[in-house]
């Protein structure tokens, strides 16, 4: 089955491993049947999505689990919500196409919201906020991301398994776009794809260029592209009812 | 009294594992602070990481949120980068549970088991903005408490702490709570000194503030309760039976890695093997075990309750319970959860037996198997009275290199008393023979050997032994890894400067205080961490106070000499361990006291305690007591040796 949970609040400062364990723990706290690999140390058949960075809240994050006989999966909405940490949440389950391709391979586009906020000593507070009046904030975020939009590459150093190298991220980037202001900052919303290479919302903030730092980070959907269609994670691979394929 | 949460969520962007301060764990409680309430603030003064399992803490954070008139949150020591961003920033140090000020609490209590974390202590006081000095504190401050097995020598950190608890802590925590609530209730009569002399009063509740402390040059001369009511000698408190405390029921479940993250389940407290450098086995007499139905209802609640796929069975000895092969099989055999849970039993006793019960648990992933014989000749064993003898040690590893385990981990303590260069090699020579049996099941067979200096330690019989010093512990180990050089032999071990540090605050007097407090003020905090930890620093601040290191750590002491320690009673009396010490010196051995006659240790007797064993007779294969003769030894003539007067 496929399950697709948010994470927010506090526990965004656990790593991807930790929700990870976290599920493992919910998957046996709710006794669920599970398939397990064989071998010297037989572990779960649970495969994780793409990682979302510590400190980064999501409403769109999934795991596939598979199970070993059919149970009803409705219920597991609340209890396995009910069997995590706060803030970690699942939103619906469904039952998943047998030979359904993996998520860190399906999955072809993440939309995100970043605030961007202005760099300074002064720590990050509800109080703290900066001066200029809301349009002013949001012109200068505007004018960078245009610059960024409009320029041909943008080439980036990165360490490849221990070897600086040069990459151009500019194809990954889709749409970057003004939401608004918020009480630290501007928030901006933003589409990139993670084929051929994948951005990290860190990276963008820092080609944004230096006066920005990164505020609260939200993954707000992802996408599975294929044969032209865009499809949520959570329908893209159904797996059909028996009685279905019979009639 | 409002959280501190949204002034401390800003820092946790730029600190490494923020999760450290979160809390949230499955088991954690929010409690209300309700006006009547005593709230304690549970610290343990090391990392999340390593604080988070501890199970004395989880006890007794239970224990207090189950009463009407307590509320209990805990807290771990900020990592550095943690610890400066609060200070930059103004933000004390808080809870974990609702991000409350450290300095609202009533009570601030330290769960002190090693003595290396002590300048912790200071860094968490000084984050909450509590003075660290016990006598700088005012009305307003919380009361700072510790416990755990380092407080059987409190002296070092009686100028820090208000009151400390001897013992096991699951009774007097809920009797310091009515002392303080009753004392409230009637006006606060007496003031802060008021309530810390009423404190005194509960039974294995030393307040050092209420003791008169002489010397005589560098000698301690007297230890003199202040006034009448308050008791010249504090007992430690025993729980006597553990069916009554079946704690932790909710074991906390954290959201990042721990060490040992898994659930635990405590089998027995106490040992009498009589290791006489032990000092958990000498202070947590007599021993107790848990009913196995009892164990067995704590395993499946435990794991149906966390969701962990594997459980450790606690104690100083686990394969020393009345019927562990009979539990474990059960265990194993239970299909708990969703099944493929592992059991796990720490220290293991150095037998076949131990290896077969092993060999049951560990059905799969047959990596590593670690036993401890600490000496490396028969005569230093029977001086440590630790009496596993060679046989024993070759069947048990043949019996796991037979079954499949190709790696063996041996752990040594060196700076034993007697120890001559021959018990050294005698390490080296184990190991070489370890490796053999092992090359003919497995070429891939391989032994680490772990080496680690011995510090005296207060309630044992090796209280008066002078400590090795850093440049002998060197040359020792030296020795063993040009032996073992070019063999399937790894030779690890602890850093002797640490050591030396250790042997300070352990069988340190009042006087160490001042030097604690120089080391924290110098930046020596996380002192177990070697990364941070720098002799140096130790050493300036002795040389600062005028205190000579070697009179603390390398020096015998001698019979007549009153100890640090003297007005703090773990039970054992002071004649019993002067014999067993005498008796170590010419290698004589002593039986199990559970499966033999009584040799009147003393805290049976004197606390009217029962062991509470399942079982009269003794474990199949457990070497000691069962027809060992123990009135060998003597070999070797054996003298202490003038002491080493060397530091590095």
């Amino acid at each position: 089955m496929r399950v697709h949970f948010t994470k927010q609040g506090k526990v965004r400062f656990i790593s991807h491993r930790d929700v990870a364990r976290a599920f493992e723990r919910s998957f046996r706290i709710e006794q669920l049947p599970l398939s397990f690999t064989l071998g010297f140390s037989p572990r779960p058949k649970v495969s994780f999505g793409l990682a979302l960075s510590v400190g980064h809240e999501s409403d769109a994050e999934y795991l596939d689990v598979e199970l070993a006989e059919d149970i009803p999966i409705e219920p597991l909405v609340s209890s396995l919500s009910e069997a995590l940490p706060e803030g970690l949440d699942v939103v619906s389950v469904v039952a998943l196409a047998d030979r359904a391709p993996a998520l860190q391979e399906a999955v072809t586009a993440v939309e995100w919201t970043i605030e961007l906020v202005p760099e300074s000593d002064a720590p990050l507070t509800s109080e703290a906020v900066p001066a200029g009046t809301p349009d002013e904030k949001t012109d200068g975020v505007t004018q960078r991301i245009d610059a960024l939009m409009s320029a041909p590459t943008l080439v980036l150093e990165r360490v490849r398994k221990g070897r600086t190298g040069t990459e151009d991220i500019r194809p990954a980037l889709r749409r970057m776009t003004v939401l608004g202001p918020t009480e630290t900052g501007t928030l901006i919303g933003v589409e990139l794809a993670t084929r051929p290479t994948s951005v990290r919302p860190a990276e963008l903030v820092a080609a944004l260029g230096h006066e920005f730092r990164e505020g609260r980070v939200r993954r707000t959907r992802q996408w599975i592209e294929r044969g032209g269609e865009r499809l949520d994670p959570l329908t893209a691979d159904p797996r059909i009812a028996l009685e279905a394929r019979a009639s | 009294m409002t959280s501190l949460w949204p002034r401390i969520e800003p820092l946790l962007a730029g600190v490494e594992k923020p999760a450290r301060y979160i809390g949230m764990e499955r088991g954690s409680r929010v409690p209300v602070h309700r006006p009547g309430s005593v709230s304690w603030l549970l610290v343990y003064p090391d990392t999340y990481e390593i604080g988070l399992p501890n199970q004395g803490l989880q006890i007794l954070y239970e224990i207090l949120n189950e009463r009407d008139d307590a509320v209990a949150e805990r807290s771990y020591a900020p990592w550095l980068d943690l610890a400066a961003a609060l200070r930059q920033h103004a933000v004390p140090l808080f809870s974990v549970d609702t991000h409350r000020a450290a300095g609202d609490f009533d009570i601030v209590a330290f769960n002190l088991s090693a003595e290396l974390v002590y300048t912790n202590l200071l860094e968490c006081l000084d984050l909450a903005g509590i003075p660290i000095r016990g006598d700088q504190r005012g009305d307003e401050d919380p009361v700072v408490v510790a416990g755990g097995h380092s407080t059987f020598n409190p002296e070092p950190m009686a100028d820090f702490v208000d009151a400390f608890v001897i013992g096991d802590g699951e009774e007097p925590v809920g009797e310091m709570t009515e002392c303080i609530g009753s004392w409230r209730r009637s006006g606060r009569p007496g003031g802060r000194t008021g309530m810390l002399r009423a404190l005194a009063a509960v039974p294995g509740v030393y307040v050092p503030s209420m003791y008169d402390v002489e010397f005589d040059g560098p000698a301690l001369r007297s230890v003199t309760p202040r006034f009448a009511d308050v008791p010249a000698v504090v007992d430690k408190r025993t729980v006597a039976d553990l069916a009554d405390w079946p704690y932790p029921k909710e074991q906390l479940v954290p959201l990042i890695e721990v060490v040992h993250d898994r659930l635990n389940v405590e089998l027995f407290r106490g040992c009498t093997r009589g290791c006489r450098f032990c000092q958990a086995g000498m202070i947590t007499r007599p021993v107790r075990e848990r009913p196995a139905e009892q164990v067995r209802a704590m395993v499946a609640n435990g794991l149906a309750r966390t969701g962990y796929d594997e459980v450790a069975l606690t104690s100083l000895s686990s394969a020393d319970f009345s019927g562990i092969d009979g539990l474990v099989s059960g265990l194993v055999n239970d299909q708990i959860g969703c099944g493929n849970v592992g059991v796990s039993l720490p220290s293991l006793r150095v037998d076949a037996f131990t290896v077969g019960i092993a060999s049951e648990i560990q059905k799969v992933r047959r990596t590593g198997l670690t036993f401890a014989p600490e000496g490396g000749s028969w005569r230093l064993r029977q001086v440590i009275n630790k009496l596993i003898t060679e046989e024993d040690l070759y069947a048990a590893v043949e019996g796991a290199y037979s079954q499949g385990w190709r790696r063996v981990k041996l752990y040594f303590l060196v700076g034993l008393p007697t120890e001559m260069d021959e018990d050294t090699l005698g390490i080296a020579e184990l190991a070489r023979n370890v490796v053999k049996i092992g090359k003919q099941y497995t070429k891939q067979a391989s032994a680490t050997v772990s080496v680690g200096g011995f510090v005296p330690k207060a309630h044992t019989p090796f209280q008066w032994f002078g400590q090795n010093g850093t440049q002998e512990l060197h040359r020792k180990i030296n020795l063993l890894r040009d032996d073992l050089r070019k063999t399937a032999a790894q030779v690890r071990w602890h850093d002797p400067k640490a050591t030396f540090a250790e042997g300070i605050a352990s069988r340190g007097d009042r006087r160490i205080g001042a030097v604690i407090e120089r080391v924290w003020r110098a930046g020596g905090t996380f002192q177990e961490w070697s990364e941070h930890f720098q002799l140096g620093r130790w050493l300036d601040a002795m040389a600062a106070e005028g205190l000579d290191p070697d009179w603390f750590v390398t020096r015998h002491r001698t019979e007549d000499e009153i100890l640090p320690w003297d007005h703090i009673a773990a039970g054992l009396h002071r004649d019993f361990l002067w014999q067993d010490w005498q008796s170590s010196l010419q290698a004589h051995g002593l039986p199990d006291c559970r499966w033999t006659p009584c040799y009147d240790c003393g805290v049976c007797t004197d606390y009217a305690l029962e062991h509470v064993v399942a079982s009269s007779v003794p474990p199949a294969g457990g070497s000691q007591g069962t027809g060992q003769d123990l009135t060998l030894g003597g070999a070797v003539p054996v003298s202490l040796g003038p002491t080493r007067v060397e530091i590095s």
